[in-house]
């Protein structure tokens, strides 16, 4: 046994199963990356235009057992050198949740293995940590995915300030709205970035949202109903729609709103250090934008590679890692949160 | 040899430990707050009040379906990491089959019941012939009305029980002619020790699973996939 506590590594296998994707990891210390295993369902539910909550809670279970053997041998370890389970509690799909939660505790119960329970959006903050070993809070960061657009002052590790979140769609559910209503299909974001390569950002003057009494707030249903009216009005008088510059003018709407958030937020509460994270994060037209936007203030800008933006258990056991070494502990009466909010303990 | 056994396919959450012929300890509730609160801190009691060394324990005998999607994965899920973590077998123990041993050696047909919602049971019709477990009717989801329809058929004296015989008990009283009964509460819901016996049963044919295998059996499609396989015959057609 080793007993300087100051060598000694806290390895996590962490667990993601909070909406379509069924991950596992090992992560040693939050920041060294062991291995990291997702089995992805996006070709079944893109069947359906989207995620079918029921469907992808089936194929969590069926999937979820392979998922944590592959993290482990792929780290070479055995639940033997586990230190601590970390498994995402919320938000998310409740009946996808509970099949990661269920599992980590019956681990965590029978191989009296301590358990931390994870804020979804906790993780995606914390896959920035995974790759940028010299970024620690504080720092604003903002989480752009299907389900969550938010911007986060992160005090300290586990403490978070929201300064800003959407009003209505996230910033991914308009993107999937848009491609779905341009003939693109599902999954919208890396679809909608694809064809923008080919058209004009310029061509259309889509709206770009303020919110009187929130600044850092975000609304995107008004964005996505003026490329609902567009396409309609387009229909109506024949004129052909070029689905390039559709595609590219949403985007760069979306993109000035992101950046002129986040570049507000730095200057009011001087920031130097900026990242983004969450699966939109991998759009290669928003992080340059982000980037330049940063450059330009002297900022330093972070962000995941593509497979550390989208859903992932790395970020859940770099999250699991900081509450872990802070004492937090969850029961085994752990239960899914489908609408826990960051910053709050749901144990 | 010595079984887990975890039920939580409806709404009671039930565990057990057995060994050989004898029940070591069951925990079972029936109440409003979720499996995911109740069902492993029950295990962790029952371990604990009968010192289970948890690698003693030679399977996992899982109450596998049909029954709440939610709740069977809710079961699923923590035999699966049982079985994960302590390297050991599951046994799939079909729910309807467990609920019908808790009436072991009945003369009477045994008929469980569990509220599929829909206008629907997910129902089977057992019989005891002697010591052996027989199956008249495969577990199936069918309307109420039908398989009274299949009971009167049968024509033998039958005993009703699980959460579909609280429901349906007005329509059972009106439309079943053959002499029938309904179980007590000490046997006509989900009981971990009945899905143990059965487990260590089937455990000794050989009917055993991987933990990484097991999935539910929930006996109907996802309400998505019913609509979508609709549209297309609808197309087809």
């Amino acid at each position: 046994m080793m007993n300087n506590t100051d060598t000694k590594q806290i390895r996590i296998l962490a667990i993601e199963s909070s909406c379509d994707e069924t991950a596992a990891a090992v992560v040693v210390n939050g920041r060294d990356l062991r291995s990291n295993v997702i089995s992805s369902q996006i070709a079944l539910h893109t069947l359906y235009g989207g995620v079918v909550p029921e469907i992808a809670s089936r194929k969590h279970i069926e999937k979820i057992n392979q998922v944590i053997e592959q993290a482990l041998s792929d780290a070479q370890m055995t639940l033997d050198d586990i230190d601590a389970i970390g498994v995402t509690y919320g938000p998310g799909l409740v009946g996808a949740l509970l099949v990661g939660v269920a599992e980590a505790k019956a681990i965590s119960f029978a191989r009296n293995i301590p358990l931390v329970g994870v804020h979804h959006i906790e993780g995606h903050i914390s896959a920035n940590y995974i790759e940028n070993k010299e970024l620690e809070p504080p720092f604003l960061c903002l989480v752009v995915s299907g389900g969550h657009t938010h911007l986060v002052k992160v005090a300290d590790y586990g403490k978070y300030e929201i300064l800003g979140r959407t009003r209505d769609d996230a910033a991914g559910e308009a993107f999937d709205k848009v491609a779905r209503a341009i003939g693109l299909g599902y999954p919208g974001g890396p679809k909608i970035e694809k064809v923008s390569h080919e058209g004009n950002p310029q061509a259309i003057d889509f709206p770009r949202a303020k919110i009187a009494d929130g600044v850092y707030d975000f609304s995107f249903s008004g964005l996505k109903s003026a490329v609902l009216n567009y396409l309609n009005g387009c229909r109506m008088k024949d004129i052909p729609i070029n689905q390039a510059d559709v595609a590219a003018s949403f985007q760069k709407s979306v993109t000035d709103v992101l950046v002129e958030h986040a570049m507000r937020a730095i200057d009011e509460y001087h920031m130097d250090k900026f990242a983004i994270a969450g699966g939109v994060a991998s759009n290669g037209v928003i992080r340059e934008a982000m980037r330049n936007a940063c450059e330009k203030r002297g900022v330093k800008f972070y962000h995941p590679s593509p497979i550390l933006c989208t859903d992932n258990a790395a970020m859940i056991g770099a999250a699991a890692y900081y509450d872990f070494i802070s004492g937090k502990r969850a029961g085994y009466d752990l239960n899914a949160i489908p609408n826990l909010k960051l910053g709050e303990s749901g144990y | 040899m010595k079984i887990l056994a975890i039920d939580s396919s409806g709404l009671v959450a039930t565990v057990a430990v057995a060994e050989n012929n004898n029940l070591l300890g069951e925990y079972t509730i029936n109440f409003k707050k979720t499996h995911s609160q109740t069902l492993l801190p029950m295990l962790e009691e029952v371990k604990k009040m009968i010192e289970l060394d948890l690698d003693t324990v030679d399977a996992i005998a899982i109450s596998g379906g049909p029954g709440s999607f939610t709740g069977l994965r809710i079961g699923s899920a923590t035999a699966k990491g049982l079985g994960l973590a302590l390297d050991k077998p599951l046994v799939h123990v079909p729910t309807l089959d467990a609920l019908a041993y808790n009436l072991w050696g009945s003369s009477d047909v045994i008929c469980p019941l569990m509220d599929a919602r829909r206008g629907q049971v997910y129902t089977g019709i057992y019989a005891f012939e002697g010591e052996n477990f027989t199956t008249i009717k495969e577990p199936c989801a069918i309307s109420i009305e039908e398989l009274i329809q299949d009971v009167n058929e049968l024509g033998r004296k039958i005993i009703f029980l699980g959460d579909g015989a609280d429901v349906f008990e007005s329509v059972i009283r009106e439309k079943c002619n053959v002499p029938f009964r309904f179980a007590p509460a000490h046997m006509n819901k989900q009981r971990a020790a009945s899905v143990a016996v059965l487990g260590m049963k089937l455990y000794g044919e050989g009917k055993i699973q991987n933990a990484a295998q097991h999935k539910p059996d929930y006996m109907r499609l996802s309400q998505a996939e019913r609509e979508r396989m609709e549209k297309q015959r609808d197309f087809q057609i």
